[in-house]
Protein backbone atom coordinates (compact mmCIF):
# COMPACT_ATOMS: atom_id res chain seq x y z
CA UNK A 1 0.00 0.00 0.00
CA UNK A 2 1.46 3.85 0.84
CA UNK A 3 3.43 2.57 3.50
CA UNK A 4 6.39 3.93 1.76
CA UNK A 5 4.91 7.37 1.11
CA UNK A 6 3.97 7.56 4.96
CA UNK A 7 7.36 7.07 5.85
CA UNK A 8 8.38 10.26 4.33
CA UNK A 9 7.94 13.78 5.70
CA UNK A 10 4.85 15.76 3.52
CA UNK A 11 5.93 18.31 1.29
CA UNK A 12 3.46 20.70 3.28
CA UNK A 13 3.97 19.79 7.15
CA UNK A 14 6.24 22.28 9.38
CA UNK A 15 8.97 19.38 9.72
CA UNK A 16 10.01 19.31 6.07
CA UNK A 17 9.75 23.10 5.84
CA UNK A 18 11.94 22.98 8.94
CA UNK A 19 14.51 21.18 7.32
CA UNK A 20 14.30 22.75 3.95
CA UNK A 21 15.08 25.89 5.97
CA UNK A 22 17.60 24.47 7.09
CA UNK A 23 18.96 22.86 3.96
CA UNK A 24 18.77 26.32 1.56
CA UNK A 25 21.28 27.65 4.73
CA UNK A 26 23.66 25.67 4.62
CA UNK A 27 25.58 27.53 1.88
CA UNK A 28 25.83 30.68 4.29
CA UNK A 29 26.98 28.32 7.02
CA UNK A 30 29.86 27.50 5.03
CA UNK A 31 30.67 31.03 5.31
CA UNK A 32 30.06 30.65 8.74
CA UNK A 33 32.28 28.97 9.88
CA UNK A 34 35.44 30.46 9.18
CA UNK A 35 33.38 33.86 10.64
CA UNK A 36 32.83 32.33 13.94
CA UNK A 37 35.79 30.32 14.68
CA UNK A 38 38.06 33.41 13.91
CA UNK A 39 36.02 35.05 16.58
CA UNK A 40 36.16 32.35 19.41
CA UNK A 41 40.08 32.64 18.49
CA UNK A 42 40.03 36.84 18.69
CA UNK A 43 38.42 36.68 22.00
CA UNK A 44 41.20 36.00 24.52
CA UNK A 45 43.30 38.17 22.00
CA UNK A 46 40.99 40.90 23.09
CA UNK A 47 41.24 39.86 26.60
CA UNK A 48 37.44 38.76 27.07
CA UNK A 49 36.78 35.65 29.25
CA UNK A 50 35.79 32.48 27.66
CA UNK A 51 32.34 32.92 29.51
CA UNK A 52 31.80 36.58 27.83
CA UNK A 53 33.35 35.60 24.52
CA UNK A 54 30.61 32.39 24.40
CA UNK A 55 28.23 34.97 26.09
CA UNK A 56 27.97 37.07 23.72
CA UNK A 57 27.47 34.27 21.02
CA UNK A 58 24.94 32.75 22.67
CA UNK A 59 22.98 35.90 23.94
CA UNK A 60 23.76 38.46 21.10
CA UNK A 61 24.31 36.23 18.40
CA UNK A 62 25.03 39.22 15.55
CA UNK A 63 28.40 38.32 14.02
CA UNK A 64 29.45 41.66 12.44
CA UNK A 65 29.05 43.47 15.96
CA UNK A 66 30.58 41.33 18.04
CA UNK A 67 33.84 41.42 16.20
CA UNK A 68 33.93 45.04 16.59
CA UNK A 69 33.06 44.32 20.30
CA UNK A 70 36.00 42.68 20.25
CA UNK A 71 38.41 45.55 18.93
CA UNK A 72 36.91 48.12 21.44
CA UNK A 73 37.52 45.91 24.11
CA UNK A 74 41.22 45.27 22.65
CA UNK A 75 41.37 49.26 22.53
CA UNK A 76 40.25 49.46 26.13
CA UNK A 77 36.49 51.04 25.36
CA UNK A 78 33.70 51.29 28.71
CA UNK A 79 30.87 49.27 27.99
CA UNK A 80 28.51 51.30 27.55
CA UNK A 81 30.22 52.51 24.85
CA UNK A 82 30.54 49.11 23.44
CA UNK A 83 26.86 48.85 23.73
CA UNK A 84 26.25 52.15 22.13
CA UNK A 85 27.96 50.87 19.19
CA UNK A 86 26.33 47.66 19.08
CA UNK A 87 23.39 49.77 18.54
CA UNK A 88 24.27 51.59 15.87
CA UNK A 89 26.08 48.73 14.28
CA UNK A 90 22.79 46.33 14.17
CA UNK A 91 20.53 49.24 13.48
CA UNK A 92 20.13 47.53 9.85
CA UNK A 93 18.27 44.93 11.64
CA UNK A 94 15.30 46.94 12.56
CA UNK A 95 14.97 47.46 9.06
CA UNK A 96 15.01 43.73 8.52
CA UNK A 97 12.22 43.27 11.30
CA UNK A 98 10.05 45.97 9.29
CA UNK A 99 10.37 43.80 6.17
CA UNK A 100 9.40 40.90 8.16
CA UNK A 101 5.73 42.30 9.77
CA UNK A 102 3.65 41.65 6.95
CA UNK A 103 4.89 38.07 7.37
CA UNK A 104 4.49 37.57 10.45
CA UNK A 105 1.78 39.01 11.05
CA UNK A 106 -0.42 36.07 12.19
CA UNK A 107 1.86 34.25 14.61
CA UNK A 108 1.71 33.79 18.36
CA UNK A 109 3.39 36.83 20.01
CA UNK A 110 6.21 34.12 21.08
CA UNK A 111 6.90 33.38 17.76
CA UNK A 112 7.93 36.85 16.68
CA UNK A 113 10.06 36.98 19.76
CA UNK A 114 11.84 33.32 18.47
CA UNK A 115 12.19 34.25 15.14
CA UNK A 116 12.98 37.93 15.48
CA UNK A 117 16.04 36.86 17.92
CA UNK A 118 17.44 34.90 15.01
CA UNK A 119 16.93 38.32 12.47
CA UNK A 120 20.78 37.57 11.31
CA UNK A 121 22.14 38.53 7.85
CA UNK A 122 21.83 35.17 6.62
CA UNK A 123 18.61 34.03 8.13
CA UNK A 124 17.33 37.26 7.22
CA UNK A 125 17.87 36.80 3.17
CA UNK A 126 16.81 32.92 3.27
CA UNK A 127 13.92 33.42 4.84
CA UNK A 128 12.81 37.05 2.93
CA UNK A 129 13.24 35.12 -0.11
CA UNK A 130 11.07 32.36 0.87
CA UNK A 131 8.15 34.47 2.11
CA UNK A 132 8.51 36.65 -0.88
CA UNK A 133 7.81 33.49 -3.51
CA UNK A 134 4.18 34.10 -4.24
CA UNK A 135 2.68 30.34 -3.25
CA UNK A 136 0.51 30.44 -0.51
CA UNK A 137 2.15 27.21 1.43
CA UNK A 138 1.84 27.07 5.09
CA UNK A 139 4.68 26.88 7.36
CA UNK A 140 6.84 28.81 6.24
CA UNK A 141 7.49 29.96 9.47
CA UNK A 142 8.78 26.62 10.41
CA UNK A 143 11.12 27.34 7.13
CA UNK A 144 12.09 30.39 9.25
CA UNK A 145 12.78 28.84 12.19
CA UNK A 146 15.07 25.92 10.50
CA UNK A 147 17.20 28.45 9.24
CA UNK A 148 17.65 30.32 12.54
CA UNK A 149 18.23 27.03 14.39
CA UNK A 150 20.91 25.75 12.14
CA UNK A 151 22.85 29.17 11.74
CA UNK A 152 22.63 29.72 15.88
CA UNK A 153 23.65 26.03 16.60
CA UNK A 154 26.61 26.25 13.88
CA UNK A 155 27.36 29.67 14.87
CA UNK A 156 27.98 28.67 18.90
CA UNK A 157 29.60 25.74 18.09
CA UNK A 158 32.39 27.56 15.70
CA UNK A 159 32.91 29.66 18.68
CA UNK A 160 33.64 27.24 20.46
CA UNK A 161 35.61 25.32 18.60
CA UNK A 162 37.57 29.00 18.12
CA UNK A 163 38.11 29.72 21.83
CA UNK A 164 39.92 26.29 22.12
CA UNK A 165 41.77 26.49 18.87
CA UNK A 166 42.92 30.06 20.28
CA UNK A 167 44.30 28.74 23.25
CA UNK A 168 46.02 25.41 21.43
CA UNK A 169 47.17 27.86 17.73
CA UNK A 170 47.64 31.23 19.39
CA UNK A 171 49.27 32.43 15.71
CA UNK A 172 45.26 30.99 14.66
CA UNK A 173 43.97 34.70 14.39
CA UNK A 174 46.52 35.63 11.56
CA UNK A 175 45.37 33.59 9.17
CA UNK A 176 42.90 35.91 7.49
CA UNK A 177 40.04 33.38 7.95
CA UNK A 178 38.33 37.06 8.59
CA UNK A 179 37.81 37.01 4.48
CA UNK A 180 34.59 34.62 5.28
CA UNK A 181 32.29 37.48 6.22
CA UNK A 182 32.86 39.76 2.67
CA UNK A 183 32.87 36.64 0.63
CA UNK A 184 29.59 35.06 2.04
CA UNK A 185 28.30 38.65 1.65
CA UNK A 186 29.21 39.60 -1.92
CA UNK A 187 27.38 35.76 -2.49
CA UNK A 188 24.35 37.35 -0.86
CA UNK A 189 24.67 40.63 -2.86
CA UNK A 190 25.17 39.87 -6.14
CA UNK A 191 21.69 37.95 -6.79
CA UNK A 192 19.60 41.09 -5.95
CA UNK A 193 21.48 43.03 -9.09
CA UNK A 194 18.75 42.92 -11.83
CA UNK A 195 17.94 46.26 -12.24
CA UNK A 196 19.40 49.77 -12.99
CA UNK A 197 18.27 51.67 -9.62
CA UNK A 198 19.53 48.43 -7.60
CA UNK A 199 23.21 48.86 -8.74
CA UNK A 200 22.83 52.60 -8.39
CA UNK A 201 22.08 52.39 -4.77
CA UNK A 202 24.96 49.30 -4.26
CA UNK A 203 27.48 51.64 -6.31
CA UNK A 204 26.54 54.67 -4.00
CA UNK A 205 26.70 52.68 -0.64
CA UNK A 206 30.11 51.21 -1.24
CA UNK A 207 31.40 54.64 -2.17
CA UNK A 208 29.92 56.14 0.31
CA UNK A 209 31.21 53.63 2.97
CA UNK A 210 34.71 54.19 2.04
CA UNK A 211 34.43 58.18 2.12
CA UNK A 212 32.92 58.18 5.45
CA UNK A 213 35.01 55.23 7.10
CA UNK A 214 36.41 57.95 9.38
CA UNK A 215 33.06 59.01 11.28
CA UNK A 216 33.35 57.92 14.82
CA UNK A 217 31.63 54.78 16.06
CA UNK A 218 30.79 52.83 12.48
CA UNK A 219 28.48 55.36 12.01
CA UNK A 220 30.27 55.38 8.17
CA UNK A 221 27.75 52.12 7.96
CA UNK A 222 24.35 53.96 8.62
CA UNK A 223 25.62 56.92 6.65
CA UNK A 224 26.48 54.74 3.88
CA UNK A 225 22.94 52.42 3.74
CA UNK A 226 21.19 55.77 4.01
CA UNK A 227 22.97 57.01 1.08
CA UNK A 228 22.29 53.68 -0.91
CA UNK A 229 18.60 53.03 -0.16
CA UNK A 230 18.26 57.24 -1.11
CA UNK A 231 19.62 57.12 -4.79
CA UNK A 232 17.98 53.81 -5.44
CA UNK A 233 14.89 55.09 -4.51
CA UNK A 234 15.54 58.28 -6.59
CA UNK A 235 16.84 56.53 -9.91
CA UNK A 236 13.04 54.47 -9.26
CA UNK A 237 11.32 57.10 -9.92
CA UNK A 238 13.19 58.73 -12.71
CA UNK A 239 13.12 55.00 -14.17
CA UNK A 240 9.63 54.78 -13.95
CA UNK A 241 8.83 58.02 -14.84
CA UNK A 242 10.84 57.81 -17.82
CA UNK A 243 8.64 54.79 -18.55
CA UNK A 244 5.41 56.54 -18.02
CA UNK A 245 5.87 59.02 -20.58
CA UNK A 246 6.94 56.45 -23.21
CA UNK B 1 44.43 25.50 33.11
CA UNK B 2 40.89 24.33 32.10
CA UNK B 3 39.64 25.78 28.68
CA UNK B 4 35.90 26.00 29.63
CA UNK B 5 37.08 28.23 32.44
CA UNK B 6 33.74 30.02 33.62
CA UNK B 7 35.26 32.95 35.24
CA UNK B 8 33.69 35.96 34.05
CA UNK B 9 34.17 40.09 35.01
CA UNK B 10 31.52 42.11 36.19
CA UNK B 11 31.72 44.87 33.13
CA UNK B 12 31.88 41.48 30.86
CA UNK B 13 28.11 40.44 32.36
CA UNK B 14 26.82 44.49 31.94
CA UNK B 15 28.77 44.44 28.63
CA UNK B 16 27.03 41.40 27.04
CA UNK B 17 23.62 41.95 28.98
CA UNK B 18 23.30 45.48 26.95
CA UNK B 19 24.30 44.09 23.68
CA UNK B 20 21.80 41.27 23.82
CA UNK B 21 19.17 43.64 25.19
CA UNK B 22 19.85 46.44 22.72
CA UNK B 23 20.13 43.77 19.53
CA UNK B 24 17.14 41.67 20.59
CA UNK B 25 15.12 45.24 21.02
CA UNK B 26 16.40 46.64 17.73
CA UNK B 27 15.13 42.96 15.79
CA UNK B 28 11.85 43.14 17.88
CA UNK B 29 10.78 46.38 18.15
CA UNK B 30 8.92 46.97 14.46
CA UNK B 31 6.53 43.84 15.30
CA UNK B 32 4.98 45.65 18.72
CA UNK B 33 4.44 48.75 16.77
CA UNK B 34 3.63 48.13 13.42
CA UNK B 35 -0.15 47.32 14.41
CA UNK B 36 -0.57 51.07 15.50
CA UNK B 37 0.47 52.75 12.15
CA UNK B 38 1.19 52.44 8.63
CA UNK B 39 4.47 53.14 6.99
CA UNK B 40 4.69 55.34 4.21
CA UNK B 41 5.11 53.62 0.79
CA UNK B 42 8.09 55.08 0.19
CA UNK B 43 9.62 53.68 3.33
CA UNK B 44 8.58 50.22 2.20
CA UNK B 45 9.62 50.77 -0.99
CA UNK B 46 13.14 51.46 0.53
CA UNK B 47 13.17 48.71 2.53
CA UNK B 48 13.43 46.45 -0.35
CA UNK B 49 16.88 47.88 -1.20
CA UNK B 50 17.84 47.28 2.48
CA UNK B 51 20.01 43.70 2.26
CA UNK B 52 21.81 44.31 -0.38
CA UNK B 53 22.87 48.05 0.78
CA UNK B 54 23.76 47.12 4.19
CA UNK B 55 25.91 43.88 3.35
CA UNK B 56 27.79 46.19 0.33
CA UNK B 57 28.69 48.97 2.95
CA UNK B 58 30.29 46.44 5.08
CA UNK B 59 31.97 44.23 2.50
CA UNK B 60 33.58 47.04 1.00
CA UNK B 61 35.68 48.97 3.72
CA UNK B 62 36.35 45.04 4.74
CA UNK B 63 37.73 44.49 1.59
CA UNK B 64 39.71 47.69 0.70
CA UNK B 65 40.56 48.75 3.64
CA UNK B 66 41.82 45.58 5.30
CA UNK B 67 43.86 47.34 7.98
CA UNK B 68 40.91 49.39 9.02
CA UNK B 69 42.45 53.03 8.45
CA UNK B 70 44.25 53.16 4.55
CA UNK B 71 42.28 52.31 1.23
CA UNK B 72 44.66 49.13 -0.55
CA UNK B 73 43.57 49.17 -3.84
CA UNK B 74 46.89 46.96 -5.40
CA UNK B 75 46.84 44.09 -6.47
CA UNK B 76 48.64 42.53 -3.90
CA UNK B 77 45.77 42.54 -1.14
CA UNK B 78 44.51 39.38 -1.46
CA UNK B 79 41.32 40.89 0.47
CA UNK B 80 40.88 42.65 -3.04
CA UNK B 81 41.81 39.33 -4.96
CA UNK B 82 39.70 37.62 -2.95
CA UNK B 83 36.40 40.12 -3.69
CA UNK B 84 36.82 40.41 -7.41
CA UNK B 85 37.00 36.09 -7.57
CA UNK B 86 34.26 35.96 -5.87
CA UNK B 87 32.31 38.83 -7.88
CA UNK B 88 33.64 37.06 -11.18
CA UNK B 89 32.34 33.53 -9.73
CA UNK B 90 28.93 34.78 -7.79
CA UNK B 91 28.38 36.81 -11.37
CA UNK B 92 29.29 33.46 -13.84
CA UNK B 93 27.30 31.26 -11.94
CA UNK B 94 24.58 32.47 -9.30
CA UNK B 95 26.02 29.98 -6.49
CA UNK B 96 26.29 30.80 -3.32
CA UNK B 97 28.03 27.74 -1.78
CA UNK B 98 30.65 28.09 -5.34
CA UNK B 99 31.47 31.62 -4.54
CA UNK B 100 32.08 31.20 -1.09
CA UNK B 101 34.18 27.92 -1.62
CA UNK B 102 36.24 29.12 -4.57
CA UNK B 103 36.94 32.65 -3.30
CA UNK B 104 38.00 31.64 0.23
CA UNK B 105 40.36 29.38 -1.56
CA UNK B 106 41.82 32.40 -3.58
CA UNK B 107 42.21 34.04 -0.91
CA UNK B 108 43.87 31.46 0.76
CA UNK B 109 45.56 30.74 -2.07
CA UNK B 110 46.98 34.30 -3.13
CA UNK B 111 47.51 35.07 0.63
CA UNK B 112 50.00 31.88 1.36
CA UNK B 113 51.74 32.96 -2.31
CA UNK B 114 52.11 36.20 -1.57
CA UNK B 115 53.56 35.02 2.29
CA UNK B 116 56.32 32.98 0.33
CA UNK B 117 57.25 35.56 -1.79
Amino acid sequence: MNTNQSMLPEKNSPFFQFFKGAKDTFPLIVGAIPFGIIFGTLGATAGLSFAATLGMSIFVFAGASQFVCLSLVAAGTAWPMIVLTTFVVNLRHMLYGATMVPFYKKLHPLWKMVLSFGLTDETFAVAVTRYMQKDDAPYKEYYNLGSMVFMYANWNLCTIIGLTAGKTFPGISEWGLDFAMPATFIGIVIPYLVSRPMWASVITAGTVSILASGLPHKLGLMVAAVAGVTVGLVCEKLFFTQKEQA
Amino acid sequence: MNIFDMDIQLYEIYMVAGMSLVTFGIRYIMFPISGRFQFPKLFEQGLSYVPPVVLTAIIVPAVLMPTGDILNLKLSNPYLIGAIAACIVGGLFKNLLLTIVVSMAVFLGFQWIFAMG
